[in-house]
């Protein structure tokens, strides 16, 4: 994609935007259109379409696969976390109103966060090494050998 | 007596249901998190070891036919998801628990022999995540819940069997078989829960039996009760839906086919049990007439279809495998019949087979480990080179045939009884011929293993490490004690079809 000046610009001037998007949508999630799994596929294609046009090593300087194995792995911890933090404070498994006992209702807007933070950081590296996983296969037989 | 967890000041005690199911849940993203390969092990086994703990605390609590009951995030059921743990699932939640805890030390030394290095922690993750997979299903007392855990222990599963590729190459388009038949299943299965909602209103499994008490005659959900049936049956592989079980058992890594082989297809025979006696009752007609028309026969063809075939293979997993497809023949009769006795004939098999299966998979898997393959050729004379594990594998295999003093024979005793019970002698002779094909395939198994003359190469083989040979034992020992003590195993097998027959414990 060298020759394509223009297409490197504009994915230079988007990539930034469409990052800040997905935080958007992500931390809006809860009480308007959104949440964790939109947020984290709109992250994914940031560094997709970065890969698209700069390739797939330069994309992997940015964010390496092991990387992105152990984000996917965070993001569970997060949401199955944040059951056991309401656990720990003596209430059933991912009730959220133990989170704040004196205003509920806060405790379930936390709750939330927290898990679609949880659900936005494992889509998001799942999506990435899913790209990962189909650019980097060499195909079998090249074109020119048939 | 109903014990619901309370809302507030909750016990340790209180928290069991689910803690059993999410110590493997955070086991496994910790697994990646550390990245490396002996604390992977270490967890996994940990998380293991005690959801056993908390597995068997909980079927000491409901061995008098209580019923546990956890809320999750505090929500009511029928609307919020309920854990309802009566003895039915706790007996599974104690045997999928109790043979992961005693598989994993001898995977430590079978999956460094198999999988390379590099792999290492993500076969314990995935290990996990189908473990997880597997509680969830038996524990939870929610429809969607049961589709939900279903699909993780099942994707984790397709991973964990295409890792056998290392070894065989058809390891992968055994996994893709099983990916493709898996998610018909699963798909079934959840169109056929779809189907309950649309006629019900509620997805809690207690609920939806009292709702449906009375509409019998809604095409609705007897639709639905079709495509629970074939959904689970897939995933059980009751007879003519077996197809993805032999290619998966024989080319996945020995701990995986020993692990699956035990717990996987025994969660979906519960799932079956609890839709067919709790959710559904076992009197209206349509489900009779399924159970007599159609899971009878099917068994019966299953018992000596599969014998028959795995008397013909050359590959001892194979051969097991086929085995196994005649086993879960000999718990789909016990259904069929839909006898209290019967059921927990079943109950008992489910145990007693899963345990059997267990030390024959793990047996093949140190034979892998020594010669190489599980080819009967390649396992000429073995016998002699390694006594114990082979002595092992003689002794699960006795178990598998039925012969007194094993716990195989308890629970074909139990079926053969709730079979005369039923006035079906000609089933009962049946059932006693097809043991003889179980003698067929287990002799030929020990004629290679002892009688054959040892090849050049094999005269240098030594005896599996003891880490592997101790939990080979381990369950060898049980096999001979659940045979000879058949007092707990029984009582519990019958407080468990009590309680799915009362749809566990209105």
């Amino acid at each position: 994609m060298r020759h394509h000046l223009i297409l490197r610009v504009i994915t230079k001037l988007l990539v930034g935007p469409i990052l800040l998007f997905a935080l958007y949508v992500q931390f809006h999630g809860e009480y308007s259109p959104g949440g964790g799994f939109q947020a984290g596929v709109i992250f994914a294609v940031a560094f997709i379409l970065f890969g698209i046009v700069f390739g797939l090593e330069t994309v992997k300087k940015v964010f390496p696969p092991w990387l992105v194995h152990k984000f996917a792995a965070l993001g569970v911890l997060i949401f199955a976390g944040t059951g056991v933090v309401s656990v720990m404070l003596g209430s059933n498994y991912l009730n959220y109103n133990a989170l704040n006992p004196d205003n509920p209702q806060l405790g379930q807007v936390g709750g939330i966060i927290a898990i679609e933070l949880g659900v936005g950081i494992t889509v998001a590296a799942v999506m990435v090494a899913i790209y990962y996983a189909f650019a980097s296969r060499t195909p079998m037989i090249n074109d020119e050998d048939w | 007596m109903l014990h619901v967890a309370g809302v507030s000041g909750l016990t340790i005690i209180d928290q069991l249901p689910m803690l059993t199911i999410v110590v493997p849940m955070l086991a496994a993203p910790l697994c990646v998190l550390f990245g490396n390969r002996h604390i992977a092990w270490l967890l996994a086994f940990l998380a293991s070891v005690f959801s056993f703990l908390f597995a068997t605390h909980m079927l000491l609590q409901v061995m008098d036919g209580d019923v546990l009951s956890y809320h999750m995030g505090g929500w009511e059921p029928p609307l919020g998801i309920e854990y309802r743990i009566d003895a039915a699932n706790a007996f599974m939640l104690f045997l999928i628990s109790g043979i992961s805890t005693i598989v994993l030390p001898y995977a430590r030394r079978s999956v460094a022999h198999e999988i390379k290095k590099v792999s290492h922690t993500l076969f314990y993750c995935c290990y996990l995540l189908c473990f997880t997979g597997l509680l969830g299903v038996v524990a939870t007392g929610d429809a969607f819940n049961i589709f939900v855990f279903l699909e993780i222990s099942s994707l984790s599963t397709y991973v964990l069997i295409a890792m056998g590729a290392e070894r065989d190459r058809r390891a992968l388009t055994s996994a893709y078989d099983y990916l493709i038949l898996g998610t018909i299943g699963a798909t079934f299965f959840v169109i056929g829960i779809g189907f309950l909602y649309m006629a019900t209103g509620t997805l809690n499994l207690a609920d939806l039996s009292v709702r449906m008490a009375n509409m019998e005659g809604n095409r609705t959900i007897q639709a639905a009760f079709a495509f629970i049936i074939v959904g689970m049956g897939l995933k059980a592989a009751i007879y003519p839906l077996h197809l993805w079980l032999p290619g998966a058992y024989t080319y996945a890594p020995s701990v995986v086919t020993t692990f699956l082989a035990a717990t996987a297809t025994k969660a979906a025979i519960y799932v079956l049990m609890r839709f067919m006696f709790s959710v559904y009752q076992p009197d209206f007609v349509f489900e009779l007439h399924t159970l007599t028309w159609i899971i009878m026969p099917l068994a019966i063809l299953a018992i000596f279809a599969a014998s028959l075939i795995a008397i013909f293979q050359t590959d001892l997993k194979r051969l097991l495998a086929y085995s196994s497809v005649a086993q879960i023949g000999y718990m789909m009769l016990g259904i069929g019949l839909a006898s209290k006795s019967s059921l927990s004939a079943t109950i008992v098999h489910l145990f007693n087979h899963g345990i059997t299966k267990a030390v024959l998979f793990m047996v093949v898997g140190a034979y892998v480990m020594r010669a190489g393959s599980s080819f009967a050729n390649n396992l000429n004379g073995l016998g002699k080179q390694l006594p114990w594990t082979s002595a092992a594998f003689v002794i699960g295999g006795l178990s598998l045939i039925g012969v007194p003093g094993t716990a195989g024979f308890i629970s074909k005793w139990m079926l053969i009884q709730s079979v005369l019970e039923a006035d079906l002698w000609w089933l009962a002779i049946m059932l006693v011929i097809s043991s003889l094909l179980a003698v067929i395939y287990i002799w030929k198994t020990v004629e290679v293993l002892y009688l054959k003359e040892p090849d050049v190469s094999t005269l240098a083989m030594k005896e599996v490490p003891l880490s592997m040979l101790l939990p080979i034992w381990i369950l060898a020992i049980a096999c001979i004690y659940f045979g000879l003590n058949t007092e707990w195993t029984l009582s519990m097998a019958d407080v468990a079809a009590e309680g799915l027959l009362n749809g566990g414990g209105k």
